[in-house]
């Protein structure tokens, strides 16, 4: 039943089909060289527009271990501590990061080097995702090519090659873990399903190593370990075990979880958290059915009867203990944090949690803007989270947009036409259900729930959607122009139908054909007491016209079939027109460079590098700079500048730390920074050029985070009637506040003392004031990074009262003895 | 009560036989593979009860002993599963081919292992 494709292979054929499949090969294999430079051609749209550099937060990140990984080689990378991030504790980057972006685009720069071929690393980095698209491409192809035959395969690889979702996290320059993970997932998929269906002990391993650097890459590798058990219970429960299904997992589990465990940033997470232990269970059980299924082989049905209550309950007990013994460990140890993992499981929105801190430390802060306050329904969707999140930790997953649900139109927008197709394929998929379309099926359902959870998680449902769509769109192709050929070969030969039924004389139908015939006819030999006894008992009512009933129900009306194939070109036309949009204009911004259309022509914003390069050339090499953790990674990246925060949120303290100082008054705040021996504070500042994802707009979570570790800063003291509002109606602790400050510090110069705000679109409430702490030391072109300098404490000191001395020095003396170099004083 | 527990001693009794009169027809070599599965599990089973008493200390040692000894019995069952002349699903599969593959997990496994041991 699983191979249909080898079968057809193998069969004798007549020469002309031979040749057939040997054009069609080759004409395949064109296809997909094809759809590889389609794939990565789509992406190259940011580096046209803009140009070729690295995007948004975290690929900074990535691009500055990639750096540090060809510079120093591969064992400094695992012993790599980083003392230039999240001052003054640093951060252990070789084991807390997953390798396998990193060492892939380290591995092809070292080769092209090798080959002299002298490409920059950055250059490397930006076209790592494109290309590894191409290969997700393929993969696909490979998936659905063992699920449905090489048309379906070729379909899928098509739509996942320009799917808008992930194209999303794939342009180039967007170098990212996802970039590679994706690949990893759908190939890991894809050996996991050409092992059940061949039962070869080779794939199985092949699999375990493709499981390995998906463990490596992302870790979304939970999402693996936790579908294939089961999809493993699944095949056991609705009685398809066979000894395939045990060769493609019993070797996986054991040889992935030693694998996993090699990564050090997994270790003994393999074996210690409840993530993996639904595949250890689930491996306990197939030993068991595997006994069953043995003893059942050896013995007489009649013994098997007494043996299989026994065995089967004996079975049973043995599980049950298990799972006892399981629970039991998992709830008698909430110390380790298992408990929370374990609910995790089942609690949408604290799996939302798991898989944030699953999928790796470093979450990105990118797409703050749509959590602006100025947005409608805000204020609801806060509200939610408040209640729900208890957790200490929670702000800061939920701060960022793309933990929240997706909302209905980010699923058209993402999946556009594939959306409708799934369920088509659904269908397809279970005429007939094999091991590996219920395994995509799954698949699908499970992704489907996930991206209902998390934005980010529409990634993982992409290549499903995809799968299915080149599922249903093949099948749909497959009946329309059959029923057309079958029109035109009796129009032409004018005989009678039953010339037209029987297949190889028929040679003008395609390859695909045959092979749905064939497929049909194994479905109805191996399946013959399941559901469809209905399509059984039709073919006993007619066995003489076997082939025509099964063609009959497929043959549609020729003008039918030619509207319907019109249709189905027209919604792919239309789903190739959304793609290259979403790739040309929704997904392209590198988002360090801005670009903006206006009546007098384009506007470049490149305030970001400006200042980073302002950064890197005006100050200290030793010197801290204190901004929002959104930047960190930019900073360290570009400027090459210690950071107190970055993106890889670690440690909630510091965060809430640096959100405390940046929603205290201005000398509170100071004396926090000085305490953290911040020399610069960063701020961005989108109020004059309109650019909505700035400090103010994030500034709320700032308070939130600040205040869920000191009590003392308190969310309503920033909210007028809960309304966040930056005009005259603010409230004094937010006009005081020191990012309001900083943001707004000489901002009524720019039109002529009203102080507009283009952003929040209205006037600032405290246009006029100035700075006792800080000094502007640069801003930029268009005003969006603002860099100050915190005023050495000495001036201070001068002019303040006995008491405030005091009070200051008890607090600041004994940092400011710690300053190993002073370059002001 | 008392009647069904005897009754299921005579039929875990008759179980027992024709479970090892169709035993003993299993070829020689398939024998030797179960007893390989065998002494696997057992050393298995010995490393956990050492680990019991004696604690886990080096828990990769421990670990990487148990998955060896798991990951072997695994993969000879797997071989067992494809060169058994009655399972028509591996009737095309070549003793010799099914071996080789054998090895080659074989290796990858104990390669692993050898790097996860410490």
């Amino acid at each position: 039943m699983a191979v249909p494709i080898d079968n057809n292979l193998t069969k004798p054929t007549p020469p002309s089909s031979t040749l057939r499949f040997a054009f069609g090969n080759v004409l395949a294999f064109f296809i997909l060289l094809l759809i590889g430079v389609l794939a990565f051609s789509i992406r190259l749209f940011s580096v046209i527009k803009y140009e070729s550099v690295i995007h948004e937060f975290d690929p900074y990140f990535n691009y500055r271990v990639t750096q540090f990984l060809t510079k120093n080689g591969i064992y400094d990378f695992w012993n790599w501590f980083d003392d230039r991030t999240w001052y003054p504790l640093g951060r252990v980057i070789g084991g807390t990061v997953y390798p396998g972006l990193t060492l892939t685009a380290g591995t092809i720069w070292k080769v092209l080097q090798s080959l002299n071929i002298p490409l920059s690393v950055e250059t490397v980095c930006v076209f790592t995702a494109p290309v590894f698209s191409a290969f997700a491409s393929w993969a696909a192809y490979l998936l659905t090519k063992e699920v449905k035959g090489t048309g379906a395969g070729l379909t899928a690889a098509v739509l996942l090659a320009m799917v808008p979702s992930y194209i999303s996290r794939s342009v180039a320059g967007s170098y990212d873990n996802e970039a590679v993970a994706i690949f990893a997932l759908i190939f890991t998929f894809y050996l996991y399903v050409k092992t059940l269906n061949t039962g070869s002990l080779f794939y199985a391993t092949l699999n375990s190593i493709a499981y390995f650097y998906m463990v490596c890459s992302w870790g979304g590798y939970t999402f693996i370990i936790n579908l294939i058990p089961m999809h493993v219970l699944l095949c056991i429960v609705t009685g398809r075990y066979s000894s395939r299904l045990y060769i493609a997992y019993a070797p996986l589990v054991v040889l992935g979880t030693l694998l996993a465990a090699l990564v050090p940033v997994v270790g003994f997470n393999a074996v210690m958290t409840s993530e993996h232990f639904a595949s250890f269970l689930v491996f306990i059980v197939i030993h068991v059915v595997a006994l069953a299924y043995y003893i059942k082989g050896m013995l007489s049905p009649k013994m098997f009867k007494v043996a299989a209550t026994l065995v089967v309950s004996v079975g049973l007990v043995v599980c049950c203990a298990v799972v006892a013994v399981l629970v039991a460990v998992v709830a008698s140890s909430p110390t380790k944090g298992w408990s929370g993992r374990s609910l995790s499981l089942l609690d949408p929105l604290r799996l939302a949690l798991g898989w944030s801190r699953a999928l790796d430390l470093p979450v990105p802060g990118q797409r703050h803007s749509r959590l602006a306050p100025s947005v409608p329904g805000y204020k609801t969707q806060y509200q939610a989270v408040k209640k729900t999140y208890a957790s200490k930790y929670i702000p800061i997953i939920a701060s960022v947009s793309e933990h929240q649900p997706p909302t209905w139109p980010s699923y058209f927008m993402d999946l556009n036409v594939l959306a409708f197709l799934v369920p088509a394929g659904i269908i397809a998929c279970f005429s007939p259900l094999s091991d590996a379309s219920s395994f995509v099926i799954l698949y699908l359902v499970m992704s489907v729930y996930f991206s209902g959870v998390m934005v980010r998680l529409m990634l993982v449902l992409a290549p499903a959607a995809c799968i299915m769509s080149g599922i249903a769109l093949s099948e749909a192709f497959d009946v329309f122009t059959r029923s057309i050929k079958f029109y035109i070969s009796n129009l032409s030969e004018s005989l009678q139908i039953d010339a037209g039924d029987t297949v190889p004389g028929n040679n003008v139908s395609p390859p695909s054909d045959v092979l749905k015939n064939d497929k049909k006819e194994d479905m109805l030999k191996e399946r013959p007491s399941r559901k469809n006894k209905k399509k059984e008992k039709e073919n006993i009512e007619k066995p003489s016209v076997k082939s025509k009933t099964e063609k009959r129900p497929l043959v549609l009306p020729v003008e039918a079939s030619f509207f319907a194939l019109f249709l189905t070109v027209l919604l792919g036309g239309f789903y190739v027109v959304h793609s290259v949009w979403a790739a040309a204009e929704a997904y392209s911004a590198p988002s360090i460079v801005l670009t903006s259309h206006s009546h007098d022509g384009l506007h470049v914003f490149d305030d970001f590098r400006e200042a980073y390069a302002w950064l890197s050339h005006n100050t200290e090499v030793d010197d801290k700079v204190a901004s929002w953790w959104d930047y960190g990674y930019q900073t360290t990246a570009m400027a090459n500048r210690t950071v107190i925060v970055d993106n890889n949120t670690w440690n909630n303290t510091h965060i809430a730390t640096v959100g405390t100082a940046m929603s205290s008054p201005e000398k509170a705040a100071w004396e926090i920074f000085n305490s953290l021996d911040v020399k610069y504070v960063l701020v961005v500042f989108g109020g004059l050029v309109g650019y909505p994802s700035d400090d103010i707009n994030k500034f709320l979570w700032m308070v939130r985070i600040g205040g869920g570790v000191f009590p003392h800063i308190k969310e309503p003291d920033y909210l007028r009637d809960g309304q966040y509002r930056i005009d005259s109606q603010a409230t004094p602790t937010m006009l005081n506040s020191l990012m309001y400050k900083l943001s707004y510090f000489r901002f009524v110069e720019t039109d002529g003392g009203k102080g507009y705000d283009r952003v929040r679109r209205t006037e600032i409430g405290r246009k006029h004031f100035k700075l006792t702490h800080f000094e502007e030391v640069f801003t930029t072109h268009h005003w969006m990074v603002r860099i100050y300098k915190l005023k050495p404490q000495k001036n201070r000191i001068r002019g303040k009262t006995k008491k405030s001395k005091s009070k200051t020095s008890y607090t600041t003396t004994p940092r400011s003895g710690t300053v190993k170099k002073n370059p002001w004083h | 009560m008392g009647k069904s527990t005897v009754t299921t001693k005579d039929d875990a009794q008759a179980l027992f036989h024709s479970l090892r009169s169709a035993y003993s027809s299993t070829p020689t070599h398939l024998k030797i593979i179960d007893l390989y599965v065998l002494f696997a599990v057992f050393t298995a089973l010995i490393q956990v009860g050492y680990m019991a008493i004696v604690g886990s200390f080096p828990f990769n040692s421990f670990l990487s002993g148990v998955l060896s000894c798991v990951g072997t019995a695994v993969l000879a069952v797997c071989l067992r599963i494809q060169v058994n002349k009655e399972n028509k699903e591996f009737k095309d599969l070549p003793p010799e081919r099914a071996f080789a593959d054998f090895v080659l997990c074989n290796l990858v496994l104990h390669l692993v292992i050898m790097n996860f041991l410490g």
